[in-house]
């Protein structure tokens, strides 16, 4: 027993290999590769197009690979029927059954184990309770809200008790406020069941708040596998970056590869020691793209503040977003203008266009990125 | 005056005289015969002249004469066994265009109605040629050996008007049911796989349930117009597959006795009316038992 528990802590719930899926010559999955642990919550991040949704369906059985295997829970896929799969999804638009009341479509996939109708009823009421929907049992399934539809399709899954819980974007029909309570909502969710979640998403905001690891997809492939923090603050490629929140480019040179301390040419910034691990893949000395997230950059409203560097410009345009402002500062000596974010605390002004600012940073901040055009 | 002008900008003026037109010509051509055979049933028939006294006799003897009887039993019989007989012919083929038609629909819909290119007199002219005693299927058999006679149960019964009817009437149920088919959102049939039901399971809960509509629509639509064909019956139904119409013809026509023909046809609508109320509300209680 002890044995298995020391297994399992580490295990791979299900296990991607070379996985390949071609729709009439055309590859929407290019070799795929992937684990995924058990009781984690994994997400699929890519813009629409880039394959998320057919690796999901690969994974539930909808569609068989072309070439690669996949294994769920250690047995291999090839020929397994979606039916016998331990895995459930839940649908994009939720596939409530219409002619179904709430009970009915939750009881589902229970009527073929033949538990009889109490244990039937005790399993939909005990997991109507899980999803906050006591009392719902009668209710035909026209009559549900978008958000009630969406409980629904996850008890009715859930009560399947699955290895795998699939969900392609269960939130993309869902109005802001519900869609943001429903954010926080499933990763509880998740942490309570313990089953582990393979969500498919193009809404970056939805995987950083909700994943343990996010693998970010883009043409067919996935191009990074990291926990949010990671993904955010060390993107290893300029797409990434650019997918995953704001960021600034700028143009610059990595001169000398120093081991513990690599000193980078920030163009007209001057030089600057960084770490290596805010060179998330390695370089060689030469052209480099320093990036730096919009609230890496001050804005220094006072004689007395300061920071490690500090450059001047001239604001473009401000954008007021109530809690935050977003400024569009053009850099003296610098091709494009840095967007800037700026917490609105009490008693800070927010400055207008056309005012010149003093923009401050520091080297922490900076993550080296190859210099490349996507 | 302002208010007249208002009205004839308004939604409500523009939807109707739309239907106006449409509307007027329905009354004239459908409702007002209707009427005139409605009261034409209560009305008796005395040689030349039309005596328009109210009398009930007719209806009398429409619901009471055995023979009468039989002939609306029989084609009630013959009508309900062409519906089924039709709709169970059909759903396989709107099954097949709708879920294996991939972008071929269009054309498979095209060649349902191929049928309807030839004259429907035609159609039934050639089921009497491969129905017959010397015809085309009683020929085979022989030839092959498979009967010592020619089959006669075939041709100038009700077995022979319940086939040349089902043939005749398949492309009619073919697309209520092809419609609903086509409604039913796949994602469903996923979601039901993906609960572990093999496709036999799924078939049964989920697309069959869901297609019931067009089960029900092609259902009156089949039986309503078959229970007073009578072309059918004249020429390939002998005389043991004559039906109601029939009657209500000779009535009509060589009897010159239209009030009872009148009363008769009423009643035969009424039953189908009947008939059909029934087996909507059933259907519609049958769905809501299932939960609809």
């Amino acid at each position: 027993m002890t044995e298995k528990l020391k297994i399992d802590s580490i295990k791979n719930i299900v296990e991607l290999d070379g996985v390949e899926k071609h729709f009439g010559g055309i590859a929407a999955l290019d070799g795929v590769s992937a684990q995924i642990r058990e009781g984690e919550f994994f997400s699929l991040l890519g813009p629409s197009g880039c394959g998320k949704t057919t690796l999901l369906r690969l994974i539930a059985g909808f569609e068989q690979p072309t070439k690669g295997n996949i294994a769920i829970d250690g047995f291999q896929m090839h020929g397994v029927e979606a039916n016998e799969r331990p895995t459930n999804m839940v649908f994009q638009s939720y596939a409530i059954f219409p002619h179904l009341n709430v009970e009915e479509n939750v009881g589902y996939g229970l009527k073929r184990l033949n538990l009889g109708k109490d244990e039937t009823a005790r399993r939909v009421n005990e997991m109507l309770k899980l999803v906050d929907l006591e009392n719902y049992n009668k209710r035909p399934a026209h009559a549900l809200s978008g958000g009630q539809r969406q409980r629904v399709a996850l008890a009715r899954s859930l009560i399947m008790k699955p290895k795998v819980l699939l969900l392609d974007e269960p939130l993309s029909s869902l109005d802001k406020n519900l869609r943001e309570q429903m954010q926080v909502e499933l990763r509880h969710l998740q942490r309570t069941v313990g089953i582990t979640f393979i969500l498919v998403t193009h809404d970056q905001e939805e995987a950083l708040t909700m994943s343990d690891r996010i693998a970010v997809m883009f043409e067919g492939k996935i191009v990074q596998i990291a926990s949010p923090q990671e993904l955010y603050s060390r993107p290893k490629s300029k797409r990434v970056a650019s997918f995953i929140g704001v960021m600034n480019f700028i143009e610059g040179q990595l001169l000398k590869d120093g081991g513990q301390v690599t000193t980078v040419d920030v163009g007209i910034l001057g030089n600057v020691n960084v770490n290596p691990d805010q060179i998330p893949i390695p370089l060689n000395p030469g052209p480099v793209i320093i990036s730096i997230r919009p609230e890496m950059l001050t804005l220094l409203f006072e004689d007395r503040d300061s920071t490690e560097y500090e450059i001047s410009g001239v604001i473009l345009e401000s954008t007021y977003y109530g809690d935050m402002t977003y400024y569009n500062v053009q850099i003296n000596g610098l091709k494009s203008p840095l967007t800037i974010s700026m917490r609105n605390t009490a008693g800070r002004r927010v400055l207008g266009d056309g005012e010149s600012a003093r923009v401050g940073w520091g080297a922490e901040s900076l993550v080296i990125l190859k210099n490349s055009e996507v | 005056m302002d208010r007249l002008k208002n009205w004839f900008k308004s939604d409500s003026s523009r939807g109707l005289t739309l239907i106006g037109l449409p509307f007027g010509f329905s009354l004239l051509l459908l409702a007002a015969p209707m009427l005139l055979i409605f009261f034409l049933g209560f009305w008796t028939q005395d040689y030349l002249v039309l005596d328009r006294s109210f009398s009930l006799d007719n209806y009398i003897e429409a619901w009471t004469e055995p023979m009468y009887r039989d002939l609306m039993l029989r084609s009630l019989g013959i009508s309900a066994t062409v519906t089924l007989g039709t709709v169970i012919l059909a759903y396989p083929m709107a099954y097949f265009i709708s879920f294996h038609g991939g972008n071929r629909k269009a054309l498979w819909l095209f060649l349902v109605t191929i049928p309807f290119w030839t004259s429907y007199l035609l159609r039934v002219f050639l089921w009497k040629v491969i129905l017959g005693y010397n015809g085309v299927l009683n020929s085979t058999l022989g030839w092959l050996g498979m009967i010592e006679e020619p089959l006669t149960f075939i041709l100038y019964n009700a077995n022979a008007v319940i086939i040349t009817l089902t043939h005749a009437w398949a492309p009619f149920a073919i697309l209520p049911i092809y419609v609903a088919l086509e409604k039913i959102d796949r994602s469903y049939l996923e979601a039901a796989a993906d609960l572990g039901d093999g496709p036999l399971k799924s078939f049964l809960r989920i697309t069959l349930p869901l297609s019931m509509t067009g089960v029900v629509g092609a259902a009156l639509i089949i039986f309503i117009p078959t229970i007073g064909d009578y072309v059918t019956p004249k020429l390939v139904g002998g005389k043991d597959g004559l039906m109601i119409a029939n009657m209500i013809q000779v009535q009509f026509m060589k009897a010159n006795n239209a009030p009872l023909g009148a009363s008769l046809a009423v009643s035969a609508m009424g039953i189908v009316s009947m008939i059909s109320l029934v087996f909507l509300a059933l259907n519609r209680r049958w769905l809501r038992k299932r939960g609809s």
